[in-house]
């Protein structure tokens, strides 16, 4: 069995190097075929009925004149009278037909009788929630009263993020044919190895007969793991159908409303710490909703866990609101923006640097060594020593020249993830024509994933990554996990890593003798077989591959995620920092600059990882300044289900960004670890406290919108005289 | 490189389908009602039921059957194969959907296709179907901007109809010139040093 380890970082040639993605073309022109483009013959398009109402009992359906119009394959109700709704924008009735338009015809001629009952769609005043209102249970560590009683300085602030929509811009959905036994699915999703097992439980049939399929995905986030009850209906439509695909994608509005959601978190916070920053107590009380099944607890306090006296409180809220799915960094970029504000807050009060006093602080952190050389890194990048000036201070540096109403502020923000490697098995085949391919179960959901199996594979075969044809996106190749939770690259780059270890073994063995050693003796350099130590002896990789006569090598590799070997591991930190401009006038925040200093180990493909940064960061831009789902508590509505008013940053509102990842032998020995998810927690506390930081007050709760930063700083006198 | 041509403002086809139209300029140049020509074609189209439609698409002449509330989005995406412009908001918010249409860009989900009969339609397949792809294209790939790349479509052809009214623009001009298009991956750091690179190259 061949060793299994990273080449060291200096020898490698192509794992480490910015490598373009290899899909790149096929995307940027139009060519790459994601699951909602594809037109297969005979394809019927379907569509939903969704309740107009939040919480409602289904009285009667009356399908008779949907059913009589032509062009109407199949009805089927999922919701029968009886029903209780919980939310608006849940199923009612399924209808597939000839065309789209014709679906909706027949969908709007489908009558449904309800009694509406009452409803509670909002969570962010908590004593409005009565009953829908669950206490988790109090925990406490140390003595936080004693703590509060002798601390120098207490502060205490009320914060809050709104629940957020994954918005992703292809919408769930699928096109699915069943026919006979056999059912071929085209599913948008994170779970290649994974959802052809759901859907087929979900219908009763053998998993073994839904093949899985797909090339490209558009977006997920943590929203497309299971085949849902689109997926389940849809193939019920196909069936009774004789087999015609049925193709059914969530519009935009139900992408919205019912594709799930990122949980809430509202919290009453109080802090308490020394003269010289250094923190004893912390106490919160929390709140939050991700739909009829209440919200979990953020992880609060976030990154500064082993503070010694705590108390926190929870309680779970349940609205009649879409389910909440898993959303990037699954409640981090809510806990870091309640804990990061409160400690800005306490930095204000105790007129301290913030980045001080978290600094002071780090001791109660996992990884105090990596936050401060992040901390003083981040500093440099954004220039914090000069631009940083005491909350309110009406230093000159935080008034932008030349203009008495635009204030600049700075703020930070902290992460903290895992990203272990999950389960992975791959095999790669060498054909004697010198092909070299690599068969695994996983997808490719943006991330570059495509590109990075195709790197490991060429770095230990000594190819090109040009040369290495990566299949995957279908279930009949080895399983692999699911891309969630920022554990798709370590799970793959080592079992990748494995087989084509084990490949390359193989090969050396059928080419030992003609170069007159043995296998141990040879590497694979360049596109040759050589020689250690005497590259003249050698032979080029096509020549080797034809002494396998007919047979082609055909090795496996697998990932355990129990033992990963070193080849992959977990536990990261970041910090990010913003800079900001507000207009005390108009309420505007401009972003000016956006940093991020983030470790993931050893880094496979610097260039797609730091789009990966980017992209997290653009989220954050979005999260901390636009995003909101907002409920109508009169018809108990998703009132902006829609692009226009679920409000995300466009290319101009971003401000400038940069990305430094940590990449030494320092992390690059740890192995590989996921990044999708850290760097898309800090963000939007840094540019919350940034805007703190600016206008000399906190602003709440997010998004940071023009009106509640007037509010913040006005209250209700409105006016040009309070700027003074 | 095409003349963009002044939008005129006549009164929109009674096939409109929400009321109004509304086509937009990667320049932000906002909007303007649909153009007489095609009310021309549109006169014939008389619903309910599928009518004929020809559509000049890349240059080729492309005949199908469509209901006249169809879009050209839907129309292209259903029914000739053309699926490089996505649908994702449908409603003339995100770009996805971009195409160019006697040179000016539109959003493909905000025009019937029998309103479109009669004009150039240029789409993203067209970028490569010469023997090297446009310009635009490859710079893409070189500064990544593309994650999932579904947005990425949309924004090709946005940039094309942007540098094809601005060949020399500034960084600030790229910023606000795409302003009409949306990611959700978050990839515009990439994108405006694909179209700065773009533009170098075109000239090139
Ligand atoms: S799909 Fe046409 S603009 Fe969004
Ligand atoms: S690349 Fe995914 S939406 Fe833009």
């Amino acid at each position: 069995m061949p060793e299994y380890k990273w080449p060291p970082m200096e020898k490698r040639r192509v794992v480490g190097k910015r490598i373009s993605r290899l899909d790149g073309i096929a995307k940027s022109s139009g060519k790459a075929k994601y699951p909602s483009d594809l037109n297969r013959p005979g394809t019927l398009f379907g569509v939903i009925l969704t309740s107009p109402h939040a919480h409602a009992k289904v009285k009667s359906i009356d399908l008779a004149a949907a059913k009589a119009m032509k062009g109407v394959a199949d009805i089927r109700v999922v919701a029968p009278a009886g029903t209780e709704i919980q939310w608006a924008g849940a199923e009612i009735a399924y209808i597939a037909a000839e065309t789209e338009p014709i679906a909706r015809d027949a969908m709007r001629a489908i009558k449904v009788d309800y009694e509406v009952m009452p409803h509670l769609v909002r969570e962010d005043d908590l004593a409005k929630a009565g009953p829908r209102a669950k206490a988790a249970g109090e925990q406490v560590t140390g003595d936080p009263d004693k703590a509060f009683r002798e601390a120098d300085v207490t502060v205490e602030g009320s914060y809050g993020i709104p629940v957020l929509t994954h918005c992703c811009l292809e919408g769930h959905g699928q096109v699915v044919e069943w026919k006979g036994d056999k059912i071929e699915y085209f599913p948008s999703t994170q779970n290649v190895s994974g959802i052809g097992g759901d859907l087929a439980r979900s219908l009763s049939v053998p998993v073994n007969s839904v093949n899985v399929k797909m090339d490209y995905m558009g977006g997920g986030f943590g929203a497309k793991f299971p085949s849902d009850i689109w997926g389940r209906e849809s193939a019920l439509m196909s069936k009774t159908a004789g087999g015609k695909p049925v193709k059914l994608f969530l519009d935009r509005a139900q992408e919205l409303t019912i594709a799930g959601v990122r949980p809430s978190a509202y919290a009453k916070v109080k802090v308490s710490a020394k003269k010289d920053g250094t923190i004893t107590g912390w106490q919160s009380d929390s709140w939050a909703t991700g739909g009829v099944g209440g919200g979990g607890m953020a992880p609060i306090p976030y990154v500064f866990t082993s503070i010694p006296n705590k108390r926190m409180n929870h309680t779970a809220v349940s609205t009649n609101t879409g389910g909440a799915r898993a959303w990037r960094a699954p409640n981090h970029p809510q806990a870091s923006f309640i804990t990061c504000a409160a400690l800005e807050d306490l930095a204000a009060k105790l007129k301290m640097d913030p980045t001080e006093l978290f600094d002071k602080n780090l001791g109660y952190t996992a990884r105090a060594d990596v936050y401060r050389k992040q901390i003083a890194k981040a500093k440099e990048m954004i220039e914090w020593s000069q631009h940083w000036h005491q909350r309110g201070e009406k230093h000159k540096i935080s008034l932008v020249a030349g203009s008495s109403h635009l204030r600049r502020g700075l703020g930070m923000g902290i992460a903290t993830w895992g990203g272990a490697g999950h389960a992975s098995e791959c095999r790669v085949n060498v054909h004697p024509d010198g092909v070299v391919e690599i068969e695994i179960g996983s997808q490719d959901i943006g991330t570059g994933t495509r590109t990075a199996i195709a790197m490991v594979v060429a770095e230990m075969l000594g190819l090109s990554h040009t040369e290495v044809k990566v299949k995957l996106g279908e279930n009949i190749y080895p399983p692999s996990g699911a891309s969630g939770g920022s554990t798709t690259i370590g799970g793959v780059s080592s079992s990748s890593l494995k087989a084509a270890a084990n490949a390359l073994e193989k090969l050396m063995e059928a080419v030992a003798g003609s170069l007159g050693t043995t296998a141990d003796q040879l590497e694979a350099v360049d596109s040759t077989i050589r020689v250690k130590g005497n590259p003249s002896k050698q032979i080029s990789w096509k020549a080797a591959c034809q002494k396998l006569g007919v047979k082609s090598i055909s090795e496996t590799g697998k990932n355990d995620p129990k033992n990963p070997g070193g080849l992959n591991t977990q536990g990261v930190g970041g910090i990010q920092m913003a800079d900001v401009t507000v207009d005390i006038e108009t309420g505007v925040v401009k972003v000016n600059k956006i940093i991020a200093v983030q470790d993931c180990g050893l880094v496979v493909n610097p260039k797609t990882a730091e789009s990966q940064v980017y992209g997290a960061m653009i989220m954050s831009v979005c999260g901390a300044l636009m995003e909101e789902r907002i409920m109508d508590e009169m018809t108990g509505r998703v009132m902006n289900a829609d692009m226009e008013f679920y409000k995300l940053a466009g290319i101009s509102d971003i401000g400038e960004m940069q990305v430094h990842m940590d990449i030494s032998p320092e992390h690059d020995k740890r192995g590989v670890i996921g990044l999708g998810e850290p760097c898309a927690i800090g963000g939007v506390a840094a540019i919350a406290n940034a805007v703190a930081n600016a206008i000399g007050v906190r602003v709440p709760t997010l998004p940071v919108t023009p009106d509640k930063v007037l509010a913040a700083l006005y209250g209700d006198k409105l006016g040009r005289q309070s700027l003074a | 490189m095409s003349t963009p041509k002044t939008p005129t403002t006549k009164k929109a086809s009674g096939f409109s389908r929400r009321g109004f139209l509304q086509s937009t300029s990667a320049a932000g140049a906002g909007v303007a009602l649909l153009e007489q020509d095609a009310l021309a074609q549109s006169g014939k189209a008389m619903g309910p039921g599928e009518v004929p439609v020809t559509l000049n698409i890349n240059g080729k002449e492309m005949k199908t059957s469509v209901e006249p509330r169809w879009t050209l989005l839907d129309t292209m995406r259903n029914k000739l194969d053309l699926t490089g412009a996505k649908r994702v908001c449908d409603r003339g918010t995100c770009g996805a959907c971009t195409v160019i249409t006697n040179g000016r860009v539109v959003y493909s989900c905000t025009m019937l296709a029998v309103d479109a009969q009669g004009k150039k339609i240029e789409t993203i397949e067209s970028l490569t179907a010469g023997s090297k792809p446009h310009p635009i294209v490859p710079a893409f790939v070189e500064h990544d901007a593309q994650q999932c790349g579904y947005c990425t479509p949309g924004f090709v052809m946005a940039s094309k109809g942007f540098l094809d009214r601005n060949p020399s623009p500034t960084y600030d001009q790229v910023k606000a010139g795409l302003g009409g298009n949306l990611c959700r991956c978050g990839t515009y750091v990439g994108i405006r040093q694909a179209v700065l690179t773009a533009a170098k190259n075109l000239k090139a």
